[in-house]
């Protein structure tokens, strides 16, 4: 239920005896409009060959990234598989570096070591960024661990795909994090395929929330097309987490628009399936029709203000594109190596 | 024959044991409905329906073990990875499993299947998709492991491998997938354990497997230019080695360089070079050298990769230092 409210003598809308301030829902708004382009843009350079290898694209599931990080603290961890742009900018990292580590240049987050698949950013406790599906998980628990160690109150923030839940690592982290109630928030972003498999040709249990049962986590499916919603269970789950309740499985329902990655024309869903959840539920446009409806924007300032972003993004790319690729040293830093005699570069003279 | 690409030719060696073998069956991630992540398995769901070729949940470790047990039951799995990567999830059913069973039970049970999938380094997919593992499997007794470097191959030794009673690690490479070359149509097989000449030369022996025999072939036409004649061996099956094809043409030749795109820290190239050394001292000339990727994880910036990666002016170079004319 949206009502048109005033808090404070502030513009705003309450949803479920919440308030947010037209502020903030402008930034909430903003960003996930800037992801949606900054990946629209990220697949033009792709088309290019400025970007190489696998590159995955989160357009239509810019809600789970914002809503989320609006319900975080700064100082609670978050890692996730590949698909991590999204969750990075909305993190806080520079775009420029992370458009440059897409594009292999010196500047970009890891130095352009790690490319798309591989955004890590320690200073905002994000962790990655992880290529290998379910790997993040268990790290995710560690991470859990170490705040329990410490008694910081941290919560790992683990994020995982519907395809990824199936990992047998999974089921051992939740046993774990459950058995010592460590505080961690297990996020399945179900977009309803994993690559070219659709949920209930991978699952016999396709409700991912309840995964968790018989390990006595507890679970809660989000609209994850609503950035809101996913905001108000994201500060109950991170709240059940922090308070030493142990875990938590929060089930985001959301649909990537894109193919799995660049190279993947998607023939395994029609066009009727895509067309239903971008037009009908898209994130961007339902907060932009809430906020219209509340009076705390108009149709041309949301235009106006695509148009700045685009250009904020094209800014973005350029800067990333004027940097240089890394320094051929680079290849022997932050690698223990023992060195093997005559190795680099070949030897000029043998024996 | 007809000229075909290395995906077509492993696609046929899977139908053509398929058909002849009703205990053959395909199973791995994205194999069936889609067509296999890289295509190798296009049209099969359609030929052989749904029993047969299976599309599984992303469960690494617990397909595998399903494989292993299918076997020990009398069935034929081929087991596929997407990629060799991810196939570190299932090391335990492979290394503790499948490679020794026959062993360790006596000999009661067979486990007469084939892991296949892609190794090595795709393009710019960085440190966690671009890994040459052939050197582990390779150490493991009770494996064998087999690695085509063109269609011919890919065909005869994949027919071989799912046709052999013992466990095959068959490691196939991305960026050769869409390679041509003639292919003999209908039953082809060619036997594990055989390596193959793949250039007749005098003075240089270049040992290769699997996309850096190409490399190698490459090098040696730049060697050529410069009036060094090089012998390409690409041993084809990495175990068991095919020794006595290497030693022929280290007799021959006196001189030795052996290339992989994997690390070089107990490498392939070590333990060939280790034989050449042990077995055919006496006709070497000068000591063997091996050119191999940098011991570093797989960089994504382009420069950086193309750097790690063991290219032909190395090989090249090489080859001159051992023939003393660098
Ligand atoms: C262990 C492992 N197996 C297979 C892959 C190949 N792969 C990459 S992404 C993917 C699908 C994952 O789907 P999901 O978990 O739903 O995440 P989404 O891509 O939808 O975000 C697969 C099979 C991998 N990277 N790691
Ligand atoms: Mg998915």
């Amino acid at each position: 239920m949206t009502t048109k409210n005033q808090q404070e003598n502030q513009a705003g809308i309450t949803q479920e005896g919440r308030f947010y301030s037209a502020e903030r829902l402008h930034a909430m708004h903003d960003m996930m409009l800037f992801i949606r382009r900054f990946e629209e843009k990220a697949g033009q350079m792709y088309g290019l060959k400025k970007i190489g290898g696998f590159c995955h694209l989160c357009n239509g599931q810019e809600a789970v990234c914002v809503g989320m990080e609006e319900a975080a603290e700064p100082t609670d961890y978050m890692m996730t598989s590949y698909r991590d742009h999204g969750h990075i900018l909305a993190r806080g990292s520079k775009p420029t570096a992370i458009m440059a580590e897409l594009l292999g240049r010196a500047g970009g987050i890891v130095g352009g070591k790690g490319g798309s698949m591989h955004m890590f950013d320690k200073e905002k406790n994000f962790a990655g960024g992880n290529g290998i599906v379910g790997e993040q998980v268990p790290i995710g628990i560690g991470f859990a661990f170490a705040s329990q160690y410490r008694d910081d109150k941290r919560v790992s923030i683990t994020i995982m795909g519907d395809g990824g839940v199936n990992q047998g690592a999974v089921y051992e982290s939740f046993n774990m994090a459950a058995l010592w109630k460590l505080p961690v928030v297990f996020v399945i972003e179900n977009n309803q395929y994993a690559m070219g498999t659709s949920l209930s040709r991978a699952s016999a249990e396709t409700h991912l929330y309840k995964r968790g049962i018989s390990f006595k986590v507890p679970g809660i499916q989000v609209d994850g097309m609503d950035v809101l919603e996913v905001e108000r269970k994201m500060i109950e789950a991170l709240e059940h987490a922090r308070s030493g309740q142990g875990p938590i499985i929060v089930e985001m329902m959301t649909y990537r628009y894109r193919g799995h990655s660049m190279s993947d024309p998607a023939t395994y869903r029609t066009r009727d399936e895509v067309d239903e959840w971008r037009s009908g539920r898209d994130p961007i446009v339902r907060l932009q029709k809430q906020m219209i409806e509340a009076g705390l924007a108009t149709e041309a300032e949301f235009k106006q203000k695509d148009k700045d972003i685009k250009k904020e993004v094209v800014a973005v790319a350029k800067a990333a594109e004027a940097q240089p690729e890394p320094d051929l040293s680079a290849l022997w830093d932050d690698i223990i190596t023992d060195e093997i005699p005559n190795a680099y570069p070949y030897p000029r003279q043998v024996g | 024959m007809a000229k075909i690409t290395y995906r077509e030719a492993l696609n046929q060696a899977m139908c053509q044991e398929m058909e002849r073998d009703d205990r053959v069956f395909l199973m791995g991630e994205e194999v069936a409905e889609y067509n296999g992540a890289y295509k190798v398995s296009q049209g099969m769901l359609d030929k052989f329906g749904p029993k047969r070729v299976i599309d599984t949940p992303i469960t690494e470790l617990g397909f595998s073990g399903l494989g292993v047990g299918a076997a020990m039951a009398g069935l034929r799995p081929v087991i596929e990875f997407m990629t060799w990567n991810f196939a570190i999830l299932a090391a335990d059913q492979i290394v503790n499993a499948a490679a020794k069973m026959k062993y360790m039970t006596g000999g009661q049970y067979d486990c007469p299947m084939v892991f296949r999938g892609a190794g090595g380094a795709a393009a710019r997919v960085s440190s966690q998709h671009s890994q040459a593992f052939e050197n582990w499997y390779a150490n493991i007794p009770g494996l064998k492991v087999v690695m085509p470097s063109n269609p011919a191959d890919a065909k005869g030794l994949l027919a071989a491998s799912i046709r052999d009673n013992d466990t095959v690690i068959f490691i196939e490479n991305e960026i050769n997938y869409g390679d041509i070359g003639e292919v003999p149509e209908g039953e082809y097989i060619i036997p594990l354990g055989k390596a193959d000449i793949k250039r007749v030369g005098t003075d240089i022996t270049l040992v290769a497997h699997s996309r850096m025999t190409g490399y190698a072939l490459m090098a040696a036409d730049e060697l050529a230019k410069q009036g060094i004649d090089a012998e390409v061996v690409d041993p084809r099956t990495i175990r068991p080695l095919d020794e006595a094809t290497i030693l022929a043409s280290v007799a021959k030749t006196n001189r030795a360089v052996v290339i992989e795109e994997g690390w070089r820290f107990a490498g392939i190239g070590a333990e060939i070079s280790a034989r050449i050394m042990e077995k055919g001292f006496d006709d070497l000339d000068a000591p063997v050298a091996r050119v191999t990727g940098k011991d570093v994880p797989m960089p994504y910036a382009a420069n950086l990769e193309n750097y790690a990666l063991p290219s032909v002016s190395e090989i090249v170079e090489a080859a001159r230092v051992v023939c003393n004319r660098a």
